[in-house]
């Protein structure tokens, strides 16, 4: 937004604000026009871009170091795993897990990680009747993983932590909602909503009923600065992809004692201690939930990314989305006024780079196809989210999810497209 | 612009706004179908009563894009009162155009390639006779957009799929 001081020295302890016209010559993706326009990147929530060191990691690695992992006791096979394992400890470090080598599970995204913790530590401690608790604003991949298990197990008592108005959870009956609860699923940031749940507090009351919480990190960890100790939760699970980093890598972090008595996840390769004739010993965490050949080169690029988003530093990060966000907001309200309808909490603390809303009454999929046009990028639909939808009382949203790239002008052409589809539609 | 106007032909926006064959048959003894989008959230019910081999009587339900809800309207007022044969016919013409065949696939237009999981037919496309088709022709443009083609299909899908629950006796 504004430019750097030029002295790099930050005012009154604010972080440092970004340069978002200099960080965009770092991804590649953004030179590209599209129906003749530059790309306007509105949908990270979605899977964000790479910068150009993410590519040419991965391009290395694959130049000079390609081998399989764990096995090989040639120097690149050494290289490779060399890679891999300083891969897992970036994963834990960039969330500050404090034994990040053996606490860091990798999978292929957020939804393999939340279906690991329930097909392993779920059906490991659950029965049928027992209570699980989530959020109505849960992405599908920590809702229906449960349904699952509650179908093998004869049914689990499945409840939910309710949504106001604001698009804020609840909270009043938190206590009795967590009567004879074992496990709690909660987002961290709402992919829909923006919203940045208290995982702390929630955390908090369920471990004194004596509950696990899993946090579905997959929109927080990429866009503020996350502590899993500050953060209170016993997993938490996030995407590479979203964080800047290839597809087909996911970060599962749980608590060392929890993860040493669960039973593993997928049988094969890599994942065994021995095997007989007629049984298996399952090796240690995290190798135990890591069968087969494990995605190595996505391990190297995730490294690379989590090593961009540090360089810039996660605070500033935030600090640029979050008064981007409060930017648009005011400019969608000031150009749009009651035409535009935006889900999620006011400007605010709480308040992730993700906007949510409804114009007018166009569907989200002629606003995402007219905005399409102008090189403006969101997602209209139910974003995986269905039962919020349902609270919502809508079929669909339009999405625009920021980057720390985006900028004043991204908002202008997006409200230029919206002015247009409403000239369109009427 | 030309492509959106291509997609968003007045005829379409008209369709739209007002959508023609409005609201549900009592069933029975209607039969009603429920056609689902699960990309969008885009819903269409389809009640449609078969009477001496003629599609009788239809009426449209549910919500969705101005694509999936135009095509329905479209349809309806195509298909209301015909034959069934020609019905069959003119669901399979229509489907014919809202195909993507593989010939056209990978030339260098940013919407190439089939993200959206719409059917991809070998080799080079059929004439289609859009003389045929009237003026559900106005939906050709949709093509050029192969994530919305599941929109425009939508209705279709669910009519003929009453028209095969109908004829098993269901
Ligand atoms: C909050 C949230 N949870 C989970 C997911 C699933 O992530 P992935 O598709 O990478 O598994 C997403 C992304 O769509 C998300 O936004």
């Amino acid at each position: 937004m504004s430019a750097t001081p030029a002295d790099g020295t930050p005012i009154d302890g604010a972080p440092l604000p970004l340069n978002t016209e200099a960080l965009r010559k770092d991804f590649p993706l953004l030179a590209r026009t599209v129906n003749g326009r530059p790309i306007v990147y509105l949908d990270a929530a979605a899977s964000a871009l790479q910068p150009r060191s993410v590519i040419d990691a991965m391009t290395r690695y694959y130049e000079r170091s390609h081998a399989n992992v764990h096995r090989g006791v040639y120097a690149t096979a050494e290289e490779a795993t060399a890679l891999y394992e300083r891969a897992r400890l970036a994963a834990g470090r960039f969330v500050g897990a404090p034994n990040p080598a053996a606490e860091v599970v990798f999978t292929k995204n957020t939804t393999e990680s939340l279906n690991l913790v329930a097909r392993s530590w779920g059906r490991d401690n659950l029965r049928a009747g027992d209570a699980v608790l989530l959020t109505e604003m849960e992405h599908h991949s920590n809702i229906v993983p449960w349904m699952l298990l509650s179908e093998e197990l004869g049914g689990l008592d499945l409840r939910y932590l309710p949504v106001d108005g604001d698009g804020r959870l609840v909270l009043d009956d938190l206590e009795r909602l967590l009567d004879g609860v074992k496990v709690v699923g909660i987002s961290a940031m709402s992919n829909v909503l923006g919203t940045i749940n208290p995982v702390r507090l929630v955390a908090d009351a369920a471990h004194r009923h004596g509950a696990v919480v899993v946090a579905d990190g997959a929109q927080l960890v990429p866009h503020a600065p996350v502590d899993v100790q500050e953060l209170g939760a016993d997993f938490i699970a996030y995407s590479g992809h979203k964080a800047m980093g290839p597809t087909g890598i996911g970060v599962l972090w749980g608590r060392a004692e929890l993860l040493e008595s669960m039973p593993p996840f997928l049988g094969g390769g890599g994942m065994i201690l021995d095997v007989k004739l007629d049984s298996f010993r399952p090796a240690p965490p995290p190798a135990r939930f890591e069968a087969g050949t494990p995605p190595i080169a996505e391990a190297v690029g995730l490294t690379a990314a989590l090593a961009y988003l540090d360089d810039i530093g996660m605070e500033r990060i935030r600090a640029h989305e979050r008064a981007l966000t409060d930017h648009a907001l005011a400019r969608l309200d000031e150009k749009l006024g009651r035409d535009v309808t935006i889900f999620g909490p006011p400007a605010g603390p709480d308040r992730g780079g993700v906007l949510s809303f409804a114009y007018r009454d166009v569907h989200a999929h002629d606003l995402a196809q007219v905005l399409d046009q102008y090189g403006v990028c969101v997602r209209p639909g139910h974003h995986c989210a269905k039962p919020l939808m349902r609270t919502l009382g809508v079929q669909a949203t339009a999405r625009a999810s920021l980057s720390l790239f985006s900028d004043d002008n991204d908002i202008e052409v997006l409200i230029e497209g919206l002015l247009e589809a409403g000239r369109l539609f009427g | 612009m030309a492509d959106l106007e291509e997609l968003y032909r007045e005829i379409i926006l008209d369709h739209y706004r007002s959508p023609r064959n409005r609201g549900e048959l009592a069933s029975p003894p209607a039969h009603r179908v429920e056609g689902f989008n699960p990309l969008c959230g885009d819903e269409v019910v389809v009640s449609l009563l078969v009477e001496d081999g003629t599609l009788a009587d239809l009426k449209i339900g549910g919500s969705g894009c101005s694509i999936s809800q135009s095509s329905a309207s479209l349809m309806s007022a195509a298909v209301k009162g015909k034959p069934l044969d020609e019905v069959r016919r003119l669901i399979n013409t229509f489907k014919g155009m809202m195909s993507i065949h593989e010939a056209s696939l990978g030339h260098d237009h940013p919407h190439d390639g089939n993200g959206s999981g719409a059917e991809v037919l070998e080799g080079e496309p059929e004439e289609i006779d859009l003389d045929k088709l009237g003026e559900l022709a106005a939906l050709q443009g949709v093509v050029k957009f192969p994530v919305r083609i599941k929109c425009a299909t939508l209705s279709w899908n669910a009519l003929a799929q009453g028209l095969d629950e109908v004829a098993a006796g269901a």
